[in-house]
């Protein structure tokens, strides 16, 4: 276990470099952030959304001529798990006001804020309630609450610098005057920030953020976020029902054009189930398990863009799903940790990037694209790539930990990043004192379905909230702001939707018409596909057993 | 994307995996590579897990599990995702405990031991084996904050059980039938709620914002052309990184 002697052997290169660069951060001296134009060169050399054969154009669907991810194209160029003409819509299993489906963060944000509008809510989730990206979250959720040195103005900036000045300037507007509401909020749910004595919250900075407004829970935010929201929708079992390991595969229309339910998979006994619901909140997340260009992912099992896949058969749009996110420092060793974010906030907290020769090659706070497009051409261009041991032609950068506690004093490590000190140390590795070897992993779907700034869409009685909605963060998102767009436009989507409920009057007879236009469509265009969507969960059966496996039955991923 | 590149994905090269070891699945034999964490071994044997995988990052507290090596009694404890196999490991997954948890009103919850132990009366009944201690795969002290907390001293049962998952390990082994990670979570809201003192700054910004202080400002930059645009983002002040918390920008326009 801990490092080969191969890679001690290296890291000595790195402790020779550490007293410069740790004197030069004290002496406040950064090393060179890229201007803009150059950020621009980077990322069009670089970055793997560039790469030739990255995109497809769609050929059906509401955004017909949009280029997005291969991936995420082989979602939408696919059938229906259901046929159209074998379900019978007059069996309704479960009725209720609001149904949301996804049971992370902003789901569960949602779930809480329509059942305080006073709807009756059923959150149906593929995995178990909780089981989510937001869990995984670990830097901090950004707000502009320091009244003397930072603004929502501030906040603005920084969130359109970083997605390039192409976001939703309106979605941007709401995420940031929500912000410190949202801080409030969790505060009052009775989520354990970081605090100085006197109550004040710790705050740092993030990538591209030009104050520190990065409110934090240790390096755990997301789960104490997640933990917490889970926690009083438990408390209000009344009004909230959750039903877990039950994936939404495709949406209910009425006769009208409303959306007024769901068909649910049960994963565990095979059978589907129809849920009639006044208003539908659609928070499933992202679809890092799609794995775009065979990267390794961080994201949790179960992100496999089913919302996207769904929401745009039944005619929402899409936008930004051009941009895939890929976090700059995921793990590459040792190989069991293999993809695991490193919070973005050890770099925050100082930590510079080096190459094999213990040679900074890029300013640690740039923003994740142009960061993670600055290691993949130190190791492909430049050369100086750390070779990861036992794995042929792959590499690596360091990532300077140990420089934490000599800016910050001893301890700073443990203290600060409890759950990552523990894993590695498992691993026999003190990154205390050892740098982590590290390399950009797909960690974020910038993009998703069109939405308005109160969480409606084109289609009255659907909302979207959460990752697998697209705008807020342009082409590229920011440290810190998926926490806080979950947590903003749940709450919004809640609000949105109990109150659409509330007003709705019957719902009319129920349809999925809109499935059957899709697949005509699709024959219309040519697509002559046996993929079906969502995927639900991917696929990581060996070919060995596949081979051996006789009488199973696939349709799409699942068996 | 086919099955084979994503298999090659999850657990590398497959043509250099010669180094097989035996591992009991539910006391069934299963040949799989030494490096494999248990999760990536179940599913190189044959299983698509449903039950028992989440974040596949050791946080959401999903894939509990149990096992024993050749020649021991003794039970050890792990997160599948994060636990590398073991040559002849007998193991099972816990995927799920009905752990008793209670409903409650966290505004109107006071912060003392009575609260606790109304709550979860069973509390009362710890008999200090420490077994959920020895049972913790993130090496949480579980006993210390069920101690804490049976003191009254939720503050610290709260620190103390900052980095729990839930797994619900230590609930499945402990001979009181306590439900130690249900606890910790209520000592940590009340912590959070009631002990900790406000963050005034942030209520302070609410009412700022509620002013309608910060629409102008940013009405401004929405209607501005990204010449503009770009042009204030890179002239905004950078709060420095070594900087204090009392740090103010050089000038006070659009705080």
């Amino acid at each position: 276990m801990g490092y080969t002697p191969e890679l001690l052997e290296l890291i000595k290169r790195v402790e020779k470099t550490r007293p410069q660069r740790v004197a030069r951060k004290k002496a406040g001296e950064e090393f060179p952030a890229l201007t803009l134009d150059e950020r621009k060169v980077r990322l069009e050399k670089y970055h793997p959304d560039y790469r030739a054969g990255a995109l497809r154009e769609l050929k059906v669907g509401p955004s017909k001529g949009y280029s997005v991810a291969q991936e995420i194209a082989d979602q939408f160029e696919a059938k229906s798990r259901i046929d159209p003409d074998r379900i019978d819509l007059n069996e309704v299993h479960y009725e209720t006001d609001v149904l949301v489906i996804g049971g992370g963060g902003a789901g569960t944000a949602a779930a809480l804020m329509a059942e305080e509008a006073g709807a009756k809510v059923i959150i149906a989730t593929k995995l178990r309630h909780g089981d989510a990206n937001t869990m995984m979250a670990e830097g901090g959720i950004q707000a502009a609450t320091k009244s003397w040195k930072d603004s929502p103005y501030f906040h603005y900036l920084d969130v359109m610098g970083g997605g390039h000045f192409e976001n939703d300037p309106l979605l941007v507007k709401t995420m940031v005057l929500e912000a410190p509401k949202v801080i409030g909020w969790l505060e009052n749910l009775g989520c354990m920030f970081n605090k100085w004595p006197d109550g004040k919250m710790f705050t740092l900075h993030g990538a591209g953020t030009c104050r520190k407004r990065m409110h934090y829970a240790g390096d755990m935010t997301g789960a104490e976020i997640m933990r917490t929201l889970r926690d009083e929708a438990r408390n209000r079992i009344k009004n909230i029902g959750v039903l877990e390991f039950a994936p939404a595969v495709e949406l209910l229309l009425d006769e009208k054009g409303s959306c007024s339910g769901a068909v649910l998979y049960n994963l565990e006994t095979e059978e589907y189930f129809l849920v009639k619901a006044k208003s539908v909140i659609m928070a499933t997340g992202g679809s890092g398990r799609l794995h775009m260009q065979n990267f390794m992912t961080t994201n949790h099992y179960g992100a496999t863009g089913d919302g996207l896949a769904i929401g745009y058969r039944m005619g929402i749009r899409v936008r930004f799903l051009h941009a895939t996110q890929y976090h700059p420092t995921g793990a590459v060793f040792p190989e069991q940790a293999e993809g695991l974010l490193i919070t973005e906030k050890v770099r925050g907290a100082g930590a510079n990037l080096v190459n094999i020769d213990g040679e900074q090659f890029v300013f640690e706070r740039e923003p994740r694209d142009i960061e993670s497009s600055s290691i993949i051409r130190e190791c492909e261009k430049i050369g100086k790539g750390i070779p990861v041991p036992g794995q042929k032609g792959k590499f690596g950068v360091w990532l300077d930990s140990p420089m934490i506690d000599l800016l910050e004093g001893a301890g700073t490590v443990e203290r600060e990043f409890p759950a990552k000190f523990i894993l590695f140390k498992r691993y026999g590795i003190d990154i205390s004192q050892l740098p982590m070897l590290i390399y950009p992993t797909l960690h974020y779907q910038n993009g998703g379905l069109e939405y308005k700034p109160d969480c409606s869409t084109e289609i009255p009685g659907f909302f979207v909230a959460g990752e697998v909605g697209g705008g807020v963060h342009g082409a590229n998102r920011l440290m810190g702001n998926s926490l806080l767009d979950i947590s903003v436009f749940g709450r919004l989507a809640g609000q949105s939707a109990g109150t659409f409920a509330k007003d709705r009057g019957e719902i009319g007879a129920l349809s999925v018409e809109h499935v059957r236009k899709y697949h005509r469509e699709l024959e219309a265009e040519g697509v002559q596909t046996d993929r079906v969507s969502p995927m639900v969960l991917p696929d990581y059966t060996s070919p060995e057993v596949k081979k051996r496996q006789w009488t199973t039955n696939y349709v799409g991923s699942l068996r | 994307m086919s099955a084979v590149t994503q298999q090659l994905m999850e657990t590398d090269d497959l043509s250099i995996r010669t180094d097989l070891i035996p591992i009991f699945i539910m006391g069934k034999k299963y040949d799989v590579p030494s490096t494999l964490t248990i999760q990536k071994a179940l599913e190189y044997a044959g299983y698509q897990l449903i039950r028992g995988c989440g974040c596949r990052g050791g946080i959401c507290g999903a894939c509990a599990t149990v096992y024993r090596l050749p020649g021991s009694a003794k039970i050890n404890v792990g997160l599948a995702c994060q636990t590398v196999v073991l040559p002849n490991m007998y193991l099972t997954m816990i995927p799920f405990f009905p752990a008793n948890r209670a409903v409650y009103d966290l505004d109107e919850l006071e912060p003392d031991a009575q609260t606790i132990l109304k709550y979860y009366p069973e509390l009362a009944k710890c008999m200090g084996c420490n077994t959920c201690t020895k049972s913790c795969p993130m090496e949480i002290p579980v006993m210390e904050y069920i101690s804490a907390a049976l003191r009254g001293d939720i503050e610290k049962a709260a620190e103390i059980s900052m980095s729990c998952v839930m797994c619900g390990i230590c609930a499945a082994r402990c001979p009181a039938e306590l439900g130690q990670y249900n606890i910790g979570i209520m000592c940590r809201r009340i912590t959070g709620k009631h002990i900790k003192p406000r963050a005034d700054h942030v209520w302070e910004m609410i009412d700022r914002i509620n002013s309608g202080r910060y629409e102008t400002g940013l009405n401004e930059l929405i209607n501005s052309d990204v010449q503009k645009l770009r042009r204030l983002y890179v002239e905004r002040q950078t709060e420095p990184h070594t900087g204090h918390e009392e740090w103010t920008p050089d000038n006070n326009s659009n705080l």
